[in-house]
């Protein structure tokens, strides 16, 4: 079954109207680099960046988070790119600059790709080139993998496009050493199966958004029921998995109570969802809101007892 | 009807005239790009600053 070719009007996103002169504010183009999730990803490479041993001159971080920072935004710009047709069609997302005609695709794509190549010159550059590699492939999964690929033609799209979000811990850690080890590995993982439950319970509430746009995503194609079922499976996979940097020696105390506490939380309100059916949307709305807090607190947490310490001994490098 | 132009008569080509609304943007964009590459050159000789000798070493 194809549900792209049941859904919208697919033109293609290169389509555009007859280029007039712009008329595009230094704040559409932020808009356009998806500053929420620049935010995320910044936070999740610092804590990377901080808990990674050995040390680093400040300027040097600042750099490669500046970087990395460029590059999601990169990412962002091109997505709204590929993704302006669709973006229109759901109320999510139609005040997008793309799709309100601020910005012309080809602008986007242009602005994208300009900031994706400077982003990852300038840390192979200034910083080093694996992490500078990693980010280059973080950009090409997010654009190429996800967006392109599979978002419009699996209900697995965020389950391995997840891994693009996961990819910031690692591009910091790299950053500050060189090279990669077991512990920038567990935060992967923790972002990688955080990300299914967290947008499967946004998709439980914007179903028929999704199916009117013509994305496949778990709840249009399998149903509420079996959506439910996974992102009670995904949380029990989650849950171990944000207490296994104090059980592996990573975390200390703190750590372990936030993650057994608030992975606890996780747990009961991944069963309330799996226990309720639509139209109620309580249980999801509220799984939804907690997740962020959850992942928050974990990488917060790693950060004050793990990382502080490290960022203030090298401050005073 | 034959309407004649003379080849000194040719309607005057303007190309695209902005508007107000246009200049401003255009403007504030190309004040945006000047701040962004004035803060890549400082970056670029902090850094060289800080790393020393050994900015042209990166190792994987």
């Amino acid at each position: 079954m194809s549900l792209i070719s049941e859904g919208a009007d697919f033109r293609g996103p290169l389509t555009a109207r007859l280029a007039e002169p712009s008329l595009a504010s230094v704040g559409d183009y932020i808009a356009l680099m998806k500053p929420r999730v620049m935010s995320l990803v910044v936070f999740t490479a610092l804590v990377g960046l901080a808990v990674a041993p050995g040390s680093l001159h400040p300027l040097i971080g600042f750099t490669a988070l500046l970087c990395i920072a460029v590059g999601a935004g990169a990412a962002g710009a091109l997505n709204m790119w590929y993704d302006a047709d669709i973006d229109a069609i759901m109320t999510r997302t139609q005040r997008r600059p793309v799709p309100m005609g601020r910005i012309q695709p080809g602008e986007a794509l242009a602005f994208g790709l300009t900031l994706a190549s400077f982003a990852v010159v300038v840390l192979g550059l200034l910083v080093n080139v694996l992490a500078s590699a990693l980010l280059a492939f973080t950009i090409f999964f997010y654009v190429v993998i996800y967006t392109v690929w599979l978002k419009r033609s699996t209900p697995q799209n965020i389950v391995i496009g997840g891994a693009a979000g996961a990819f910031p811990p690692m591009i910091g850690w790299a950053a500050a050493t060189g090279s990669l080890s077991l512990e920038p590995v567990l935060l992967f993982m923790i972002i990688f199966f955080w990300t299914p439950p967290h947008f499967w319970a946004l998709a439980l509430t914007r179903t028929e958004d999704y199916a009117r746009a013509g994305i496949p995503m778990l709840p249009v194609v399998a149903g509420d029921v079996t959506t439910r079922r996974h992102i009670l499976l995904h949380t029990l996979i989650l849950v171990p998995l944000g207490i296994a940097p104090w059980a592996l020696g990573y975390a200390g105390a703190l750590y372990g109570l936030i993650a057994v506490g608030s992975g606890a939380i996780m747990l009961v309100l991944g069963w309330q969802v799996f226990r309720e059916r639509r139209p109620t949307e309580r249980a999801s709305k509220q799984l939804f809101a907690f997740s962020i807090l959850y992942l928050f607190l974990l990488f917060a947490v790693l950060l004050i007892e793990r990382g502080w310490g490290g960022l203030i001994a090298r401050l005073a490098v | 009807m034959i309407v004649g132009v003379a080849m000194n008569e040719q309607p005057k080509d303007e190309g695209i005239v902005l508007t107000e609304a246009q200049k401003r943007a255009r403007r504030s964009r190309s004040i945006a790009i000047a701040l962004s590459l004035a803060a890549l050159v400082i970056l670029f000789y902090l850094v060289t600053l800080a790393k020393g000798p050994i900015v042209l070493v990166r190792p994987l």
